[in-house]
């Protein structure tokens, strides 16, 4: 099987035209329903956890439902939009807050992971040799080991905390990336024009951040915008299992303590609809633009690999087709 | 010769990787900092003989690299150490457990292929139709929701009709003695919502991976030719596109293995499912390290030794790759 995920994004072309990458994703959002109506909704969900404290109804650790039992699991009402939780707050509010936090858990652990996997894929990709071979071996130990259990025994380990939430999340999810990008820098080192600008005495800083860089730019965003979901996924997972950070509200947390305190047997859908729907519209925006970013990078290939799974696939019959 | 060769260097790899997997749970739980050894004193539940008759056993007072000898000697007479809580052996705890897992795992699984081959093969058969747009969207928005989200939205669903928690009824045992047909509908009833959820985050990739690869065969030469030679449509869909179709079936299942391992892992959360997944849950709240590190060693060995079997069925289904 391993065999097969060699060369994940081996068969990727490389942007045509360098000059206007603005243009290529203008482009891209005119033609495509789905790249637009994807990034609408993430832009959505951003907007909406930059501008949560201004708009937020409650505070979103005010016990604003009131005190005393009949504010437990608060039903829907005029005053409260999404009802209360169990302590009594607003879950509106919550939500909005949780969704700040998830959004940001998500967008740094994210950066985190392509720095990672753009820089291991950049130097194996461009190098080659001994450093390939010793960073792709990793890598694919990596791929091998659950993650959400890993995940899980590291931030055990490191203790509940935000930080260690984003870095195990961003240490684990790079190396899908570092092997498309690999491909994709092999792929484009081959190019004449690269030869040429060694030739002329350019050296590797230089070609790498002038001439590789840009080349693999769009798959480097559609990989971001894909690992996006992944890492608002496993967040929640982390929070579901009280390794988040017992303090902060998080989509995640939410799901927890709905859960944990007893949203279900007191029939408190409004506790727990809501909040996966708004993880889930997330997820979705984050497929659709990934999704179509990397069919129009490759329109012939027949399988989408990179949104499916993190784990790369690729038919046979579609390497063979980008043999020929 | 080749065959052999290709055989001999899945082992080769599989057996590399156990052995990564091994060294890395030795570094994390002692090596690095707070780690297992240094947070003993956190542990209510250890008095200071368990503590010292621990620290001579795994020799936590030697150097690291005579630690980690130890532990892989240990390791290889099957010794995981003992739980902090209840001061039982941790392998005989986790065997115990992965019995429980494997079978709602396993149903969870085989159903979501199921439903995954079927919405797939349905909606590649009548593109662009309504079944199409359902079950396509459909598979998205599952794949889309969160695991412990769509176990809680069952829960609501059909905590009244359902046993939402364990694997039996608490009194089975002790009030009257269930024989083997019994026990196996008890458990049954217990595994439906575990495996439900399980199918519901799982099934989505597989029917999208198994629309496109199908739609893919069905624009074959062969399928034309199946065609000209008048087969009915339903036999040149089944015998032959999906056939060829399943083989990126078999690549995405096994890659999957250690996505479907996390989900278990929070659906036995969900259901209170005796399985490994709840015990390295209970690990996490009780501060349980040997528990912990178990369960991690077992789960990632079992994945590695899934990923090598069906590298085997692959190799055996498609001899060509080999090449």
């Amino acid at each position: 099987m391993t065999a097969l995920m060699q060369e994940p994004g081996a068969g990727i072309e490389p942007v045509a035209a360098t000059s206007n990458r603005g243009g290529f994703f203008l482009t891209l959002l005119k033609d495509r329903k789905s790249a637009a109506f994807g990034l609408a909704l993430i832009l959505f969900f951003v907007l909406l956890a930059v501008v949560a404290p201004l708009i937020s109804p409650y505070s979103p650790t005010a016990e604003s439902c009131g005190t005393g039992p009949s504010a437990v699991f608060a039903p829907i009402s005029v005053h409260h939009w999404l009802g209360c939780d169990d302590g009594g707050i607003d879950m509106l509010s919550e939500l909005m807050q949780g969704g700040r936090i998830s959004l940001i858990v998500g967008f740094a652990a994210t950066l985190v992971a392509m720095v990672l996997g753009g820089g291991v894929g950049i130097l194996s990709g461009y190098f080659g040799g001994w450093a390939d071979v010793t960073l792709m071996r990793i890598t694919d130990y990596l791929l091998v080991i659950p993650d959400l259990v890993f995940a899980m025994v590291i931030a055990d380990i490191w203790g509940p905390s935000l930080l260690h939430v984003i870095l195990v999340i961003g240490i684990l999810e790079w190396t899908s990336t570092a092997r498309v990008i690999r491909a994709q820098v092999m792929s484009v080192k081959q190019r004449v024009y690269i030869k040429r600008t060694s030739a002329l005495g350019a050296g590797h800083t230089r070609i790498i951040t002038r001439h590789i860089l840009p080349q693999v730019g769009p798959l480097l965003i559609a990989n971001t915008v894909l690992t996006i979901a992944i890492a608002i996924y496993l967040e929640t997972a982390l929070a579901f299992l009280n390794l988040e950070d017992p303090t902060v509200t998080t989509w995640g947390t939410i799901l927890e303590h709905a859960f944990n305190r007893g949203a279900v047997s007191s029939g408190a859908w409004w506790a727990i609809v809501p909040d996966g729907i708004c993880i889930a519209l997330v997820c979705v925006g984050c497929f659709l633009l990934g999704q179509a970013i990397e069919d129009a990078l490759n329109p012939r290939l027949k399988i989408a690999h990179l949104s499916l799974t993190r784990w790369k696939i690729r038919t046979l019959a579609g390497r063979e087709a980008d043999a020929i | 010769m080749r065959r052999a060769d290709y055989v001999i260097k899945r082992a080769f790899f599989a057996l590399v990787t156990i052995f990564v997997a091994i060294t890395l749970n030795f570094f994390l739980f002692r090596v690095l900092p707070g780690s297992a050894v240094t947070a003993l004193p956190r542990t209510a539940s250890m008095g200071p003989a368990v503590k010292h008759a621990l620290t001579v056993e795994f020799g936590l007072d030697q150097p690291k690299w005579q630690q980690y000898l130890i532990y892989l000697r240990e390791l290889v007479h099957g010794n995981m150490g003992l739980s902090y809580v209840n001061q039982q052996p941790v392998s005989h705890l986790l065997l115990t457990d992965l019995k429980n897992t494997i079978p709602m795992v396993t149903v969870g699984t085989l159903l979501s292929i199921v439903v995954g081959v079927f919405t797939g093969v349905l909606a590649a058969w009548r593109r662009g139709s309504i079944a199409d747009h359902i079950s396509t969207n459909t598979a998205v928005f599952t794949y889309a929701f969160p695991t412990q989200w769509l176990g809680l939205m069952l829960l609501i669903l059909l905590s009244r009709h359902l046993p939402t928690n364990g694997m039996t009824w608490p009194d089975a045992g002790s009030f009257y003695t269930e024989n083997f047909w019994q026990h196996l509908g008890d458990v049954g009833e217990h595994m439906v919502m575990p495996a439900l959820t399980l199918l519901l985050t799982a099934y989505g990739s597989y029917t999208l991976i198994v629309r496109t690869s199908v739609l893919e065969t069905l624009g074959e030469d062969y399928v034309l030719t199946a065609r000209a030679k008048g087969l009915p449509v339903r036999r040149i869909v089944w015998r032959h596109a999906v056939r060829n179709a399943l083989l990126p079936m078999v690549t995405l299942i096994a890659l999957d293995f250690g996505y479907i391992v996390g989900g278990a892992l929070l659906v036995e959360v969900i259901f209170s499912w005796p399985g490994i997944g709840l015990a390295m849950e209970n690990a996490v709240l009780q501060r349980d390290y040997p528990m912990l590190q178990g369960g991690f060693l077992i789960l990632t060995v079992s994945v590695i030794l899934l990923n090598f079997a069906s590298d085997l069925i692959y190799f055996r289904l498609d001899p060509r790759i080999s090449e």
